[in-house]
């Protein structure tokens, strides 16, 4: 019973071992100029990626519901917390201070809005409501697409049409132009904060699931019924996970928007793609394996960067890669070979030997 | 004593369909009472409509005194009805150990935060949480098995291990549909004795839809009959099952 439990906390400590680690790989090859200009600016993106791709799994495999609509929460964190900081970037708040705040900004509204969009959308199971996240993450983007925000001595002004609409003074000073965005949003976001909250996402992530909470999700996910009829409330265990997951992706909306200078709300940024590419690294990482959904975010996003000296045959061998991590996670021949000679049936094996020495 | 379960004129009909009609049935404190009766004469339907997954068209439900008659499945379980189901419905990949930990939910209400940031009331309920649930796993001979995932128990183990989760919700009344199906005659004697164990143990009363006649007519105090939706007999269980209309109902003419 005791070793259940150091048993769980081992595996989150190897996982938090594992950021730590890569952590301090990329400072070493950093300092030492072995990494090139193209992976330096890939460091943050990544991060933004294995937070995203930590917190659908949060959705699809603790609590067993499909989001193709994850993109739309980043949209919200990214956009609320840019429109923050542009409020204030002209005061004299310490970059630090403003960096938490939008941080926090940006993870409570995307929370919010997981909430208000989880009530009527949870209603739904499986495949409708997949579709409908989809349809509510491309809504969110093309809403925010179309917001024109601005601000003058009298205030801010908002509209839906265009900036001309907006009637400001002569001092005036857009904030979100439209399809143009966000302008001129300070790069606060660096690698270590990322890898920081990527850490604090984990902490989240595997204390829920081993608590009081996680318990009710996961039972829920595994059977509603048999759930309800033991008094768990069902409604409300299903928001908490949405909104939390929700929370997470606008967390990774934050570090995205701050690390470019300019946020526009594309579909190449914030569209159906990127929920898909998401949704890739968890189900490659496996439905409800967090280090699996690390990992899978950072080879995936690496790869194709690595792969670039190859030119025409990059995409060939991504997509063989893909197909090979598909087969050695969800074949059933494959799990019974790992069931059989895998690492912990090694190890599980080397101790009852030892056990019995 | 008293009277624990009191329910009076319970009807539900799905279309044309009168599934349970009229359906009356009173339970003492303590009692082990058994509802039995042809495939499709609405037992499980019967405990449906007990548990809140059904809403009764008609018809009074009172569990001591206090009216739960439409009440929802939360509710009804807060209150003190638990129940298992004909076909298993365990949190299959969850382990043996955190099917009962979240049957033990409602008792152990520390908040998320104090989930997330493992503060010092989290520490202390889970470490409750545990013990109790391993003294539970132990009535059920279920410890060595407590870290396994519920799905790779052995089928027999998977009834009990249901038993323990509903255990786990320190029910007053304690509702099991076929405990004793697809079990061997082993298992079944087994099970007779743990039933009996945990009444006395628990203070429970336990009512209990069984087609093993020899199961019923080893524990059931008292019985009630059901076919076609409706009462056919009730009463001491050595009466019950010899009246005739009883017998005809199971065998035919």
């Amino acid at each position: 019973m005791l070793k259940k439990i150091n048993l769980q906390v081992r595996n989150n400590m190897i996982t938090y071992g594992i950021v730590i680690l890569a952590f301090i790989l990329v400072q070493i090859l950093q300092s030492t100029g072995n990494l090139s200009r193209l992976l330096q600016g890939l460091l943050v993106p990544l991060t933004v990626y294995v937070i995203l791709a930590v917190s659908l799994n949060f959705t699809v495999g603790i609590l067993g519901e499909l989001s193709l609509g994850h993109a739309g929460f980043m949209c919200v964190g990214a956009f609320g917390s840019a429109f923050f900081t542009a409020m204030v970037k002209h005061g004299d708040m310490p970059a630090g201070l403003r960096f938490a705040l939008a941080i926090a900004i940006g993870a409570l509204i995307a929370g919010v809005f997981g909430l208000l969009i989880g009530i009527p959308v949870l209603r739904l199971r499986g495949d409708y409501l997949a579709i409908v996240t989809l349809a509510f993450g491309e809504i969110i983007m093309n809403v925010i697409g179309a917001m024109f925000v601005g601000r003058d001595s009298s205030g801010l002004h908002f509209s839906l049409r265009d900036a001309h609409s907006l009637n400001m003074g002569a001092d005036g000073e857009m904030i979100i132009n439209g399809p143009l965005g966000i302008i001129d949003t300070p790069r606060d976001a660096n690698f270590m904060v990322g890898v920081i909250l990527v850490l604090i996402t984990i902490f989240i992530v595997t204390n829920m699931m081993n608590s009081r909470d996680g318990r009710a999700i996961m039972s829920i996910r595994d059977n509603r019924i048999a759930a309800e009829s033991i008094g768990i409330n069902i409604t409300k265990y299903k928001l908490l996970a949405f909104a939390i997951s929700a929370a997470l992706a606008g967390v990774a909306g934050v570090l995205y928007a701050h690390n470019l200078t300019t946020l526009t709300a594309a579909p190449r940024n914030f569209g159906f793609n990127m929920s898909i590419m998401v949704l890739v690294f968890v189900v490659l990482g496996g439905i409800g394996n967090i280090r699996g959904s690390i990992i899978a975010a950072v080879v995936l996003t690496l790869l194709p960067e690595l792969l670039r000296g190859l030119a025409d045959f990059r995409m060939l061998i991504y997509a063989i890669v893909l197909i090979v991590m598909m087969l050695l996670n969800w074949a059933p021949k494959a799990i019974e070979w790992r069931e059989r000679y895998g690492l912990k049936t090694f190890l599980a094996k080397r101790k009852a030997k030892e056990a019995k020495e | 004593m008293g009277v624990i379960l009191d329910v009076k004129n319970l009807g539900i009909s799905f279309g044309g369909l009168r599934a349970v009609n009229d359906f009356d049935i009173k339970i003492e404190k303590g009692e082990l009472y058994g509802l039995i009766g042809p495939n499709g004469a609405g037992k499980t339907t019967a405990f449906n409509l007990l548990t809140g997954v059904y809403k009764p068209n008609k018809g009074i439900v009172k569990l001591e005194d206090k009216d739960i008659t439409g009440k929802s499945t939360i509710e009804i379980s807060k209150s003190g009805v638990a129940r298992t189901f004909q076909n298993i419905r365990l949190f299959k990949k969850l382990s043996v150990l955190d099917n009962v930990k979240v049957g033990l939910h409602n008792h152990y209400p520390y908040t998320t935060i104090e989930g997330i940031l493992r503060l010092p009331r989290f520490r202390k309920m889970e470490r409750e949480m545990t013990a109790r649930a391993m003294e539970l796993l132990k009535v059920f001979d279920l410890v060595g098995e407590a870290s396994y995932p519920a799905a790779k128990l052995p089928y027999g183990k998977q009834r009990k291990l249901e038993i323990a989760r509903a255990m786990a919700t320190r029910p007053k009344l304690l509702l099991l549909d076929e405990p004793a199906a697809g079990m061997n005659p082993n298992e079944t004697l087994e099970l007779m004795d743990t039933i009996k164990f945990i009444r006395d143990e628990f203070d429970l009363t336990i009512l209990l839809i069984e087609h093993d006649m020899k199961l019923v007519a080893g524990i059931c105090e008292r019985l009630t009959v059901l076919n076609f939706g409706e009462v056919l007999a009730q009463g001491e269980t050595a009466t019950v099952l010899n009246e005739p209309q009883v017998i005809k109902a199971y065998l035919g003419d």
